[in-house]
C-alpha cells in the first residue's frame, strides 16, 4: 500500500492526519457549505450584510417552500425526470445490444464500428449543434422532451457501447459457446445468458447516464425554451432572472436542482464509481 | 446395415433449416447493432458531415443557404487580406489556457487520492464527500462559484480580507475572469481525477511496494519509480477526460459570465453558440465554421486516444 499505512507512521502524523481530514474536507466543500448556509437564511441577512455568518433565523422551510410553490421549479424537475428516465432506458437498451454484437461476434468491420462509437462520443457538441437543431425542428420536436430524449439516447449510445462491449469481453466466453452447442438461438443467448451477467454494468450505466443527462445544460438550451420542456439545469438560469439577487431562494433552488443526481450517487455509489473508473485499473 | 437400430435418423428427417437459421451467426450481430447504428448515424455521424457542408454557406437557419465557399474560414482565420476575427483569436487562446490549466486537475487529483488512500474509520465517507463536486451539475457549480467570487460580498473576498488582501472582482476583470472560471471547472474535474487515482491505487501491487521498501525506496522516489508506472491506465483516462472536458467547456462560461466581460472569457464552443443562436441573428454558416475548427482540434486528440486504445486492443489478442 502507498503511501505508508497510517498505523506504521509516527504518532504525531497519525494525530495530524485525523485533524487534517475534516479541515481539508471543509476547505474543499467551502463553496457548497456557503450555498447551503445561504439557502436557510432569511432575506434580511443579505440586506444587513450577514452573508457568511450564522443565519439570524432558520428559514429553510419558507425558502424551500417558496421554491416549490412560487416558481416553476416543480415543472422543471418534472421535465428533467421525463427527459432523464426514457434516455436512461433507451441508451442502456441500445448499447447493451450493440455491445453484445461487438463483444461476442467476429465479423468484418467490428473494430471499425466500435471505434466510430468511441470517436463519436468524444466529438465536441458544437459540431452537431446546427444540424441536430435543424433536424429536431423539421421533425417538429423542437421544444419538446421527446426531441431531447432522442438526441440524448443517440449520443449516450457511444459511451455506453464502449462500456458494454468491454464488459461483455470480460465475461467467460465458454458460457456462450456452451449455450450454442445446446442449440439455443442467438437472441436467446443474449436474453438469458448474457443479460443476467450484465447486471452490474447495466446498473453502473443507468446511474451514470442519469447523472449526465440530468446535469446536461447545453442541449437543453439548444433544443428547448420555456418551462414546457426545459429541464431543471436550463430552468435554474431562468429562475435566476426571476429571483435576481435573492440569494436565499436561488441557493435553495440550486440545491433542489442538484439533489437527484446526488441522491443517486449516494445510493448507488459502488456502481457509479465502477462506471466512471472503467479501465482505470488494468 | 441390416443391424442398424430402428432409430429414425434425425439428420435425414429434419426439415431444411430456414435461411435465417443457417446464417444466424452472421446476421445476428447486425440485427443487434442496427438500432444503435441508426440512432448514432442520424444524430452524430451525419451531422458532422452536415456541419462541414453548412460551414461553406451563409445561412440564417431558416431560409435558403447561400454558397460562399471558404469565405467563412477566410473571415475566421484571416486568410487572404482579411484580418483574423478578433473574437475568434480570443476564444482560441482561451481554449489553450483551458487545455493547459485544466491538466492541473491530474496532479491535484493524484495528490488528494494519495492523501485519502488510508484505512481509518470513516474514510469512505471522506472519499465520497471529496468526490461530491463532480456529481453536481456544472450549472450549479457555476452559480456557486459566481457567489463565491462576488466582488463585495463574496466568500473569496471575505477570506482575502481576513488576510488583509483584496478585494478583487474576479469575474468582472477581463484579465482574471477566464482563470476564475477555469478554477471553478478544476473543482469537479479534480474530484474525478481523484476517484480515478483512488481506484488505481487500490490495484497497486503490494508486493512490489514492499520489495521497493526493502530496497530503501520511499517518498517521492517510490511514487515516481514504483507507483506511477502502475497508475498508467488511470493517468491515461484522466488525461482523456480532462482534455475533452477542457475543450467542451461551455456551461460554466455561459452561467458565470456569458462570455464577458468584454468577451474576454469566450472559448470556441461558446463563440460558436453565440454566432449561431444569438439575438443578433442566426449566423449558422459562420458558427459551423467555428465548430469545424474546434472539431479538428479535438480530432487531433481523438486520433491519439484511439491509436492508444488500438495498441491496447492488439495487445489483448
Amino acid at each position: 500500500m502507498f503511501p505508508t499505512p497510517l498505523a506504521k507512521t509516527s504518532r504525531t502524523w497519525q494525530i495530524s492526519y485525523q485533524v487534517l481530514l475534516p479541515v481539508m474536507l471543509i476547505i474543499w466543500l467551502l463553496p457548497l457549505i456557503a450555498v447551503a448556509n445561504f439557502s436557510i437564511k432569511p432575506e434580511s441577512d443579505f440586506v444587513n450584510g450577514n452573508y457568511w455568518g450564522i443565519p439570524s433565523s432558520f428559514e429553510a422551510f419558507s425558502n424551500y417552500g417558496r421554491v416549490f410553490f412560487e416558481s416553476n421549479m416543480p415543472r422543471y424537475l418534472w421535465n428533467s425526470l421525463f427527459i432523464t428516465i426514457p434516455t436512461v432506458i433507451g441508451a442502456v437498451a441500445l448499447s447493451a445490444m450493440a455491445g453484445f454484437a461487438l463483444g461476442v461476434y467476429k465479423f468484418k468491420g467490428n473494430l471499425l464500428i466500435f471505434f466510430i462509437f468511441i470517436a463519436g462520443n468524444f466529438v465536441p457538441f458544437q459540431i452537431l449543434m446546427v444540424p441536430v437543431r435543424d433536424l429536431t425542428l423539421s421533425l417538429n420536436l423542437y421544444d419538446t422532451k421527446t426531441g431531447l430524449v432522442l438526441f440524448h439516447i443517440a449520443f449516450q449510445t457511444g459511451f455506453c457501447t464502449l462500456f458494454m462491449r468491454n464488459f461483455i469481453r470480460a465475461l467467460p466466453f465458454p458460457l456462450i459457446e456452451a449455450a450454442r452447442v445446446e442449440g439455443i438461438a442467438e437472441w436467446k443467448i443474449f436474453l438469458y445468458v448474457v443479460l443476467p451477467l450484465m447486471k452490474p454494468a447495466l446498473a453502473a450505466l443507468a446511474v451514470l447516464i442519469f447523472t449526465f443527462i440530468w446535469n446536461d445544460y447545453f442541449w437543453a438550451v439548444v433544443l428547448t425554451q420555456g418551462p414546457d420542456a426545459q429541464p431543471v439545469t436550463a430552468g435554474i438560469t431562468e429562475f435566476n432572472s426571476q429571483f435576481r439577487a435573492a440569494y436565499h431562494l436561488m441557493s435553495a433552488g440550486s440545491i433542489v436542482a442538484a439533489l437527484p443526481p446526488v441522491a443517486m450517487f449516494f445510493l448507488m455509489q459502488k456502481h457509479f464509481i465502477a462506471g466512471l473508473t472503467l479501465g482505470a485499473v488494468k | 446395415m441390416s443391424v442398424s437400430p430402428a432409430v429414425p435418423s434425425t439428420h435425414a428427417s429434419r426439415p431444411q433449416r430456414g435461411w435465417y437459421k443457417r446464417n444466424e451467426i452472421a446476421i445476428t450481430p447486425w440485427l443487434f447493432l442496427l438500432p444503435a447504428m441508426i440512432f448514432f448515424a442520424v444524430y452524430v455521424i451525419i451531422p458532422i458531415g452536415q456541419s462541414f457542408w453548412i460551414s461553406l454557406h451563409e445561412w440564417d437557419g431558416l431560409g435558403e443557404k447561400t454558397w460562399v465557399g471558404t469565405a467563412n474560414y477566410e473571415r475566421l482565420l484571416g486568410w487572404g487580406d482579411a484580418n483574423v476575427d478578433r473574437k475568434f483569436s480570443v476564444s482560441f487562446w482561451n481554449n489553450l489556457k483551458w487545455l493547459v490549466l485544466y491538466l492541473l486537475a491530474i496532479p491535484a487529483g493524484l495528490f488528494i487520492a494519495l492523501f485519502l488512500n488510508q484505512t481509518v474509520t470513516g474514510i469512505r465517507f471522506y472519499k465520497s464527500m471529496f468526490f461530491f463536486p463532480f456529481v453536481i451539475s456544472q450549472v450549479v457549480v457555476g452559480l456557486v462559484f459566481s457567489w463565491f467570487y462576488l466582488p463585495r460580498e463574496g466568500l473569496l473576498n471575505a477570506i482575502l480580507g481576513f488576510f488583509g488582501a483584496g478585494p478583487i472582482n474576479v469575474l468582472g476583470d477581463p484579465t482574471l475572469a477566464t482563470y476564475g472560471i477555469i478554477a471553478a471547472g478544476l473543482w469537479p474535474q479534480t474530484a474525478y481525477c481523484m476517484i480515478l487515482y483512488l481506484t488505481g491505487l487500490n490495484a497497486v501491487d503490494p508486493e512490489q511496494v514492499e520489495a521497493a521498501r526493502l530496497d530503501g525506496a520511499k517518498g517521492h522516489k517510490m511514487l515516481w519509480y514504483v507507483i506511477l508506472p502502475q497508475l498508467k491506465p488511470a493517468t491515461f483516462i484522466a488525461f482523456v477526460v480532462t482534455i475533452i472536458g477542457a475543450l467542451r467547456s461551455f456551461d460554466l462560461i455561459s452561467v458565470m459570465t456569458n462570455g464577458g466581460p468584454f468577451g474576454s472569457t469566450r472559448v470556441l464552443s461558446f463563440y460558436m453558440f453565440e454566432e449561431s443562436l444569438s439575438e443578433f441573428g442566426f449566423r449558422m454558416g459562420y458558427g459551423a465554421a467555428i465548430a469545424v475548427v474546434l472539431f479538428f482540434i479535438m480530432l487531433g486528440f481523438i486520433t491519439y486516444f484511439l491509436y492508444a486504445m488500438y495498441q491496447d486492443e492488439k495487445g489483448a489478442h
